[in-house]
């Protein structure tokens, strides 16, 4: 038999049927929904007189459009009460199982399903965000949808999708103590560009890969999206196995036996092939940061900005757009350079082990006093577990806060929003003009960068303090 | 929904000469509060439309009197960022009905097709050509004929072919959309689940 990739095999044994000259219709296993982008596929699957065609395999919650204070009050601003309300509505109505705002297992639609057990290898998993590329750490088909997509999926639990190409990016070797997983997809982004990985569905591979935690892998594959790929994958393996036994949604018993003898058959054959492979080098890697509009314009924190002549001709009007933006000058270096916000959080960077990394750094130091630092957990048991492991009392004492989970200023639909022209060291996934708010300034950057910055004010490389 | 039949545009166009424009610059998240599908094509480019007390910018393209025409022309790698199918719905709904640019994100390409939004990706060296053309003569015409999957900028006749899955092509001549095939489709599909675990 041919030798296949991972994703081959998860893609293939999804495959409905084949449309001829057109898309395939992939089976899903697991439809996460939440308030922004499941309205209207609601509202088209109600004109078309249609009902959720299988309500136990989606699973909601609100995240996006949430406040990270006070969520015991009823949602201020009335556009987003009524997004969130009309959630609850379209659950209830269609019988589909809703972790709403104060639930326990409320949280940031790609933090939770992961630590519920609902992700799991071997799955396809769809979600109305893009980042859905996330769950792909635990050895599975996951990939952002649009809003007419969704609908499709609550129809027919199946969508209709072309199958992307394949890339393997291996990252071998040590990292280095103060380089975290986000500094391996910033770096990788930085290589191959932000639209280098469209048209693919990577999988990441290699010493440097295998080695990291769970919620580290989740990190680089959740932004997998960032350099234009459908998605990214690692294969599963005995970390994986160690994350999701005994979690709530986990198999259990003789059904954990079976499922794990299956998980253990995960991975691409020896001989599959790839349309394109990377390597790199784990030990090139040092902390990063993005200078610019976009996740591919990253450097390492104590690097220069590229002079404007080693950017192709057609590409330099919109890099030094770019800069204008950002205020920054072609050639200058970031280090010392003044900061005004930090955010820890998204579904990114706002899992435990990013909030305990950004805690041991600021630990018996203080909050450089012009800072506004938001430290929002992913969800509600990742701030439960942040308080319990004594983290909150610690960031109290260094001059933070822990706010309550949301995607808060990962995308600014909320209050949390950078106001024009201050600049942000945030552990989010994109510094797009204006995603943490009109006129924002965002850099990129790891939980220990942005702890560097909090408690020194400025930009600062995080060995310095380890 | 059922969407709109698409078969030849000719148009005018609007040249936004910039790259990696992203789904945050085409509908800003804070305008993502909506539950209909109407009316994002107001708040359009929105930051880079108006400025911060709600004037317009006259210095951007859409704002700009000479350039009009249903045809949207962009810079290299389009609509990458969210999946946030609200992008798509407010360059239809501004009144665009095709996006020609070198390089799409692919999750854009998807929305826009499922809304009879028509991506058409050309050359680079193409793509140049057209904003020269636009840009010495704002009302330079551009065909696309989805039959023969050709794009025809009017003022010179040069030409170029264009990709499209066969079976996107199909359901936008015909006005037909994905989900009246899968609702179709649900006793194979349950066949399937049987099988499957
Ligand atoms: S945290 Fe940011 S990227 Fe993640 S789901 Fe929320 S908005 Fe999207």
């Amino acid at each position: 038999m041919k030798a296949k990739t991972l994703f081959d095999k998860i893609w293939d044994s999804h495959v409905v049927s084949s449309i001829p000259e057109g898309p395939d219709v992939l089976y899903i296993d697991k439809h996460l929904i939440h308030e922004v982008t499941s309205p209207q596929a609601f509202t088209g699957l109600e004109q078309r007189n249609l009902s959720v065609f299988r309500p136990g395999k989606t699973v909601a919650t609100a995240d996006h459009n949430v406040p990270t204070q006070n969520q015991h009050l009823p949602i201020q601003d009335e556009l987003s009460r009524l997004q969130v309300q009309t959630l609850i509505d379209n659950c209830k109505n269609h019988s589909i199982k809703l972790y709403g705002l104060n639930h326990p297992y409320n949280g940031i639609v790609h933090v939770i399903g992961p630590e519920l057990g609902l992700t799991q290898p071997g799955m396809t998993i769809v979600c109305g965000d893009s980042h859905t590329s996330t769950h792909g750490a635990f050895g599975n088909i996951a990939f952002g949808i649009g809003t007419s997509e969704v609908e499709m999926v609550m129809a027919s639990q199946c969508v209709l999708q072309a199958k992307p190409k394949k890339m393997k990016i291996t990252i071998d070797g040590n990292l280095d103590k103060a380089v975290s997983s986000k500094d391996i997809i910033l770096y990788i982004i930085s290589k191959i560009s932000a639209s280098g990985g469209t048209g693919y569905f990577i999988e990441f591979a290699g010493s440097a890969i295998t080695s990291l935690s769970m919620e580290s892998r989740m990190t680089v594959c959740n932004m997998s999206i960032e350099m234009g790929a459908r998605g990214g994958l690692i294969a599963p393996d005995f970390t994986t196995y160690e994350y999701l036994k005994g979690r709530e949604f986990s198999p259990e018993a003789e059904n954990w036996d079976h499922a794990l003898a299956e998980w253990k058959e995960l991975k691409s054959d020896k001989n599959a092939l790839f349309d394109k492979e990377w390597n790199f080098n784990a030990e090139d890697i040092r902390p990063m940061i993005t200078y610019g509009t976009n996740p591919g314009m990253g450097m390492s924190i104590t690097g220069n900005i590229p002079q404007l002549n080693f950017i192709t001709e057609e590409s330099r009007a919109s890099f030094q757009k770019s800069l204008n933006y950002m205020g920054f000058e072609p050639g200058s270096e970031l280090i010392g350079k003044k900061v005004d916000y930090v955010f820890v959080g998204s579904c990114t960077n706002g899992r435990i082990e990013d909030i305990r990394a950004f805690t041991n750094m600021v630990k018996g130091r203080k909050k450089a006093n012009w800072i506004t630092a938001w430290i929002v957990p992913g969800s509600k048991k990742v701030e439960k577990q942040a308080k319990e492991e004594g983290l909150e009392s610690i960031l109290n004492d260094a001059g933070f806060e822990l706010r309550q989970p949301g995607c808060s200023a990962c995308l600014a639909m909320n209050d949390d929003k950078i106001p024009e022209g201050k600049y942000s060291v945030s552990t989010s996934n994109r510094n797009f003009e204006g995603r943490q708010g009109p006129g924002a300034r965002t850099l990129l950057a790891s939980p220990l960068t942005a702890a560097a910055a909090a408690v020194t004010g400025k930009i600062t490389d995080p060995s310095d303090l380890i | 929904m059922p969407i709109e039949k698409f078969k030849i545009l000719e148009s005018e166009c609007v040249p936004l000469q910039a790259e990696n424009v992203d789904t945050d610059q085409i509908i800003p998240a804070r305008f993502l509060k909506a539950t209909t599908r109407e009316g994002f094509g107001d708040n359009l480019f929105r930051d880079w439309s108006f400025d911060k007390n709600g004037n317009r910018k006259n210095d951007f393209i859409l704002n700009n009197p000479r350039f009009s025409g249903k045809i949207l022309v962009a810079g290299r790698n389009f609509g990458s960022g969210s999946s946030r199918e609200h992008a798509a719905w407010a360059i239809y709904d501004y009144g665009f009905r095709v996006v020609i640019s070198s390089f799409f994100a692919d999750i854009f390409k998807n929305n826009a097709l499922n809304n009879g939004l028509l991506p058409v990706q050309v050359s680079d060296e193409f793509l140049t050509t057209i904003f020269l053309q636009i840009s010495e003569n704002p009302k330079t015409k551009i065909r696309v004929d989805l039959q023969t999957q050709e794009i025809t900028l009017l003022s010179n006749g040069q030409k170029e072919n264009f990709l499209i899955s066969h079976y996107k092509k199909e359901c936008l001549l015909n006005g037909y959309d994905d989900i009246d095939y899968l609702v179709n489709l649900k006793d194979e599909i349950t066949e399937f689940e049987k099988k499957h675990h």
